[in-house]
């Protein structure tokens, strides 16, 4: 029997790009797109991609009953890889649409970037959109053959911070530093999207296929 | 150390078929969009940008197709703008696999659109692609107007007003394409992108008109674009992608290389 590796859908954007990047770099596994929950808790690895509202997504999760497939493949000890808003879900709480609560997983909370001002005084723009640097904050199988500050592709409006240092995973800088990536045990996510960050994104998704936390 | 600055090739697509000739020198089939779009990919551009200009309808199913058979082999963001007027076809062309979708005509034809898709989808995958022509005659401030049917129609809309409408609306990004440059080589108009870039809180893309490396750095520093989209200097080869990054971080640009 080959792994399963389940992509959770739930109807929240683009999971074609997430998909087929892992189908790319799959050696035997079998990638799964669903938003059923059972099916989520008999993978061997769970992806939980993201984009859009907090609010809508987490929403969702709590109404399909994801929210308890996602927090029982973790208790179980299985690979999961959140990604851009997967990763925000998995924090605490999230500021945007007036203050949602999300899974707990992390104690991090999701803040907007706000109007923050680059060196020279001028207004950063704000989605953070593009590929900036992430500075790896310990060594890990998941960065493995990715060298240190290296450039991943971000979109994003709100990002983490306040998670204790132990789970920081990587740090990127814009106008302030914030997590790229958090983990513990055998969780790992990621604000940037390696589906969309050419070689070093799949990469890290060669990496979370391999990952025996 | 931070965020780079993105170079995004551009792409007429029409059913299928790359038009207004990419010429690299050993590509198998020039007019494919996927071998073109892989080409770019390794050549180190940080998105692509397809323009769909498929006249019938029918024929837009092909565009789907494309973009699925570029999704699954190229692992970088891909716009996808053209002929965009409906919430299903932004639902189409996001689960075909494009990142971000281009709405140019529609917005102006009906600009709670905007703000629709943008609720619907999220504005991370909103652009709005506006077309501006200078109005204003050369012994008056700087004016510019957007226009619609390839520069030919007037809408009486002020540019800048336009672009922070479109924003305040949810468009996640502009791509701003002087019609006056287009096609000229003479370089973006760097006084309307620093006008739009300075009024609005979302990255700008300059476009129209870039005829050598310089016009790039100059899209950036001078006009205070996020990112420089351009074709011909790229697919007939004057240039290659990775050619203008090494130029642009010489420049003192940062650049995503290597």
């Amino acid at each position: 029997m080959s792994e399963v590796v389940a992509v959770i859908d739930y109807g929240m954007g683009n999971l074609h790009s997430a998909g087929k990047a892992l189908e790319k770099v799959a050696s035997g596994q079998q990638i799964v797109i669903t938003g059923d929950p059972d099916q989520v808790r008999a993978a061997n690895r769970v992806v939980f991609p993201g984009v859009g509202a907090i609010r809508d997504c987490i929403a969702v999760l709590r109404e399909t009953g994801l929210d308890r497939a996602i927090l029982d493949v973790i208790a179980a000890g299985k690979p999961v890889l959140g990604i851009c808003v997967g990763m925000q879900a998995l924090m605490a709480r999230s500021e945007e649409n007036n203050g949602v609560d999300c899974l707990g997983v992390f104690g991090g909370q999701v803040t907007f970037f706000g109007e923050l001002q680059n060196d020279t005084g001028g207004r950063l723009k704000v989605p953070h959109m593009g590929w900036n640097q992430v500075r790896q904050g310990m060594a890990h199988p998941m960065w493995a053959g990715i060298a240190d500050n290296t450039r991943f592709y971000f979109v994003h409006s709100y990002c983490v911070t306040g998670l204790v240092d132990e789970e920081v995973a990587g740090r990127c800088d814009y106008g302030l530093s914030f997590a790229a990536a958090a983990t513990r045990k055998n969780v790992f996510a990621v604000q940037f999207h390696p589906e969309k960050s050419a070689d070093a994104g799949l990469t890290l998704l060669e990496n979370f296929l391999r990952w025996q936390p | 150390m931070g965020l780079a600055k993105r170079i995004i090739p551009c792409l007429d697509v029409d059913a299928g078929r790359v038009v207004k000739g990419v010429q690299f020198v050993d590509i198998r089939d020039a007019g494919d969009p996927v071998e073109i779009a892989k080409r770019y990919n390794d050549a180190g551009a940080d998105e692509i940008t397809f323009l769909d200009i498929t006249a019938s309808h029918q024929e837009r199913d092909t565009t789907l197709h494309i973009v699925e058979r570029i999704a699954s082999q190229v692992f970088i963001p891909l716009t996808v703008g053209g002929g965009v007027r409906t919430l299903e076809d932004i639902r189409n062309l996001l689960n075909a696999g494009a990142d971000k979708v281009g709405i140019n005509s529609a917005a102006v034809h009906n600009p709670e659109f905007v703000r629709e898709a943008a609720e619907r989808f999220g504005s991370q995958c909103i652009v709005v692609a506006i077309d501006a022509k200078k109005v204003s005659a050369e012994s008056e401030s700087n004016r510019w107007e957007i226009f619609t049917h390839g520069g030919r129609k007037p809408t009486g809309l002020d540019a800048v007003a336009w672009a922070k409408q479109m924003t305040d609306y949810g468009a996640g990004e502009i791509l701003l394409t002087s019609m006056d440059r287009d096609g000229t080589k003479n370089g973006f108009d760097i006084a309307l992108t620093r006008a739009i870039a300075d009024a609005v809180p979302v990255p700008v893309i300059a476009s129209g008109g870039v005829g050598n490396l310089q016009h790039l750095v100059d899209g950036v520093v001078q006009g205070g674009a996020d990112a420089v989209l351009a074709a011909s200097i790229f697919h007939f080869g004057e240039y290659s992608v990775q050619e203008a990054k090494q130029f642009m971080q010489a420049a003192g640009v940062e650049m995503r290389l290597g």
